[in-house]
């Protein structure tokens, strides 16, 4: 009966963009009106001229206004209405028979883009050098307010909030048994998943160390002070972005609806580390890894034609904001459910594994890889995927002796 | 001698008129604004509200006239003169009466020479709204670096200080060797530094920001009014910084959507203190500007960065002082001491409502402090009249110490 009732509330999905409004991205990419160049030779007062003059050039003469479409309805899109939010995801299921269901959340300024290149190693490993007890079922979901899906009409969509829709989302799809992934506000997501810890959810793995953010570490080793040292520069210099959305989401939002240029800023303007490496693209012609021009721009375009700069940046609001209804509100226990973390280098700070032990008391993998950075599914995703597998493989063999 | 000479042929007029081409198209980008939806909240907590955004996009479209500002511009006494570099835009009105005092008067972010127009009738002509002439000032109002008719700094460290000994450089070229000095905001920082610096001729200060309250120095917090403007400095800083920590940190990040987007622009430049916020949101939804807030003037204001392409160049300046205070404090930097008579006006609507204590800890040679019963952080532009009369008590006795001399 439940099961009947709930697949009746999912329903296919499928993107239909409009000739005109691509157009209109065009003509407006085109009308751009530039300010002069910044006064300095990086990134200190922010995206650079020649970087966003290059990505704009691309955009309206070479780029594919298409390809976001294409991208995303060759895969399977449903849409569940989940505590009056329209939820969008991706729902591919490996054709392995004990693949293991795993549900994967974006960041900010992310998308399911981030993940489409991670979707084919973690579904179909055998055709990506990992084994048939290796494939995982893929529920990629777009957080509230993001991409296709609805934007939250009543204040409350905190981190908790989503993280409990989620598991609603994978009660629905019938999982018994299932695993978390995040990076970046996916990492928040998948750690309050942890820590309100669902009967079903068996383990969880983040890119971003979420208490680290909030709570203070140990300063003892000196792999703990460069980590403390980078995060006092990201909170001096580079949380710009992150503060202006945690308080005033609706002022930046007229900038991110009505001017291509201004929502492409925002969105590069985010860690160091990336920000070159997307530099490096549009400038140098030389992208890392899957970071590509295509690639940058496909996530950009989704923002555009989604239309959702502001709806985006008020899940800053609800998550990070002093006024929002969260605001004050201790969070849940750690969660005891086991733990997997991975390092990568080029991440907003490099993450020791004495910072990981001291914030989850179940830690069952720890591992620091040698590329790959805040946006590790995207840039890396064959690395990421490999990291997925390594990270859960022992769950697996839990379920299958138990 | 030659000096003399030589400076005041670097002084040259200054006339501002935008092409009719320029102004068809701010109408049609803000005829095509592609709006985001509503805010979830039914005041500015989550920023510049849809209705007072659509509202005034709405006016600005289609009954304001640019035109009306720019005669009035071009109806003043309009000069520029490159100074280390930079081309300065100011307006300087001479006043008839003869022991009139020389006044260089500075607006801030995100202001414009605009916020002190309706004060240079009361300034340099006291005698026609029933005020003393020995009430006159000469007044300049300069533009800052990178800010509407000035030119933009090419070269990094235009800090305030910077400006600062400009200031003094132009009050000098102008051939004034006795002058005060005036600022709010980013202005009142100007102020200080001249202040500090003590350059001849500078004679004493007022600010109506209180510049060492909000750099966080040392004041008491003991009494319910210290108190008070603690806790209006401690939820500015919590809830309605991100303006200040973006421009600050990443101006050329922010910059892309003020120069594309009107609505950007606008939204970007009302989400500036709660008090100034819904005085402007009064006067586009509900129809009740506070004094001279009106839609014309703050329009006036918006367009002048729209049409001089500034919003980049003048967010820089907040780069600019954002290092300079980070250099100061890594060298262990303590500020000169501000010793020429300075004086303070509090105007009850500002971010914080500065103490007496506190201003007497900032500026130890206070010659003058007065509460005003109305008016904001834009105190000129809001409530020129009132702020007028508060220039001229606040000076009076700098004029009598000439006088007896």
């Amino acid at each position: 009966m439940a099961t009947v009732d709930t697949t009746t509330k999912i329903r296919p999905f499928h993107v239909d963009v409009s000739e005109e409004a691509r157009d209109d991205l065009r003509h407006r990419i085109e009308a751009g009106r530039l300010p002069s160049k910044e006064l300095v030779e990086d990134r200190t007062q922010g995206v650079q001229l020649a970087t966003i003059q290059k990505l704009a050039d691309y955009w309206a003469s070479d780029y594919d206004m298409g390809r976001v479409e294409a991208r995303l309805n060759a895969l399977p899109q449903f849409i569940a209405e989940i505590d009056g939010v329209d939820v969008h995801f991706i729902h591919v299921r490996s054709e392995h028979e004990d693949a293991l269901p795993l549900i994967m959340t974006h960041g900010w300024p992310g998308s399911v883009i981030e993940m489409l290149d991670a979707i084919a190693p973690l579904t179909d490993p055998t055709a990506h050098g990992g084994s048939a007890e290796d494939g995982f079922h893929m529920v990629v979901p777009s957080l509230p307010g993001y991409g296709f899906s609805s934007e939250p009409k009543e204040l409350g969509w905190d981190l908790g909030r989503t993280a409990r829709a989620w598991a609603e989302l994978m009660r629905r799809l019938g999982y018994t048994r299932y695993v978390a992934q995040g990076g970046d506000v996916g990492a928040g997501v998948t750690d309050a998943m942890g820590r309100q810890a669902p009967e079903e959810l068996i383990g969880i793995h983040t890119n971003l160390l979420v208490p680290a953010l909030s709570g203070t570490m140990p300063t003892n080793t000196d792999e703990e002070r460069a980590a403390a040292a980078q995060i006092a520069t990201f909170q001096q210099s580079g949380n710009g972005y992150f503060v202006e959305m945690a308080t005033r989401p609706q002022t930046i939002g007229y900038a991110l609806l009505d001017s291509p240029i201004a929502l492409a800023a925002w969105i590069l303007d985010h860690d160091t580390d990336a920000y070159y490496k997307i530099a490096g693209a549009f400038v140098d012609g030389q992208p890392s890894g899957n970071l590509t021009r295509d690639h940058i721009l496909d996530n950009i375009t989704l923002y555009w034609l989604t239309g959702t700069g502001a709806s985006t940046a008020r899940s800053y609001w609800e998550a990070y904001g002093p006024d929002a209804p969260a605001a004050g509100r201790p969070p849940l226990p750690p969660p005891s459910i086991p733990f997997a973390f991975t390092t990568f280098p080029g991440e907003i700070w490099r993450t020791p594994r004495s910072w990981v032990d001291a914030s989850y008391p179940n830690v069952i993998y720890f591992n620091e890889v040698d590329k790959g950075g805040h946006f590790a599914a995207w840039e890396e995703p064959e690395l990421f995927s490999e990291e997925l597998r390594a990270a859960f493989r022992s769950l697996r063999d839990e379920g299958r002796s138990s | 001698m030659s000096s003399t000479v030589e400076t005041t042929t670097e002084i040259k007029p200054f006339h501002f008129e935008v092409s009719d081409d320029q102004l068809e198209d701010l109408k049609l980008r803000i005829g095509a604004t592609r709006w985001p939806s509503k805010e979830l909240v039914e005041d500015r907590s989550q920023g510049v509200q849809l209705e007072t955004l659509q509202k005034l996009a709405r006016y600005w479209e289609t009954d304001y006239d640019w035109r009306k500002v720019e005669q009035k511009l071009n109806a003043l006494a309009q000069f520029t003169t490159e100074i280390d570099g930079v081309e300065i835009h100011f307006i300087h009105v001479k006043s008839a009466h003869e022991n009139a005092l020389p006044l260089i008067m500075t607006h801030g972010w995100p202001g414009s020479i605009i916020e002190p127009l309706e004060t240079i009738g009361p300034l340099t002509d006291p005698t026609a709204r029933g005020g003393e002439a020995d009430d006159a000032f000469d007044l300049v109002l300069p533009s800052l670096p990178g800010y509407g008719f000035s030119g933009e700094p090419k070269e990094l460290g235009w800090n305030v200080g910077r400006i600062a000994q400009a200031w003094s450089e132009l009050m000098r070229r102008l051939g004034y060797t006795r002058y005060v000095a005036q600022g709010g905001d980013v202005g009142a920082s100007v102020t200080d530094q001249m202040c500090r610096q003590a350059p001849k001729g500078l004679v004493g200060i007022h600010t109506n920001l209180l510049v060492t309250g909000l750099a966080g120095g040392e004041h008491t917090s003991n009494t319910e009014e210290e108190k008070a403007a603690v806790a209006a400095l401690a939820t500015f800083r919590a809830s309605g910084f991100g303006y200040f920590l973006e421009q600050a940190t990443r101006p050329q990040t922010i910059g892309y959507g003020l120069l594309d987007s009107p609505v950007a622009l606008a939204a970007w430049m009302l989400d500036h203190d709660t008090d100034a916020y819904y005085k402007i949101t009064s006067a586009f939804v509900d129809g009740e500007p506070s004094g001279n807030l009106t839609r014309d003037h703050i329009l006036d204001n918006i367009t002048l960065y729209w049409l001089t392409g500034t919003g980049a160049s003048a967010a820089r300046s907040y780069w600019e002082n954002g290092q300079a205070q980070a250099a100061a404090q890594a060298a262990g930097q303590t500020p000169p001491p501000a010793s020429l008579p300075s004086g303070f006006t509090q105007f009850p609507g500002e971010i914080f409502r500065a103490p007496r204590t506190w201003v007497e800890q900032g500026y130890p040679n206070l010659l003058y402090f007065h509460e005003a019963d109305k008016g904001g952080h834009f105190a000129a532009w809001e409530e020129p009249e009132l702020f007028s009369t508060e220039i001229q008590a606040a000076f009076r006795p700098l004029r009598e110490a000439a006088a007896t001399n």
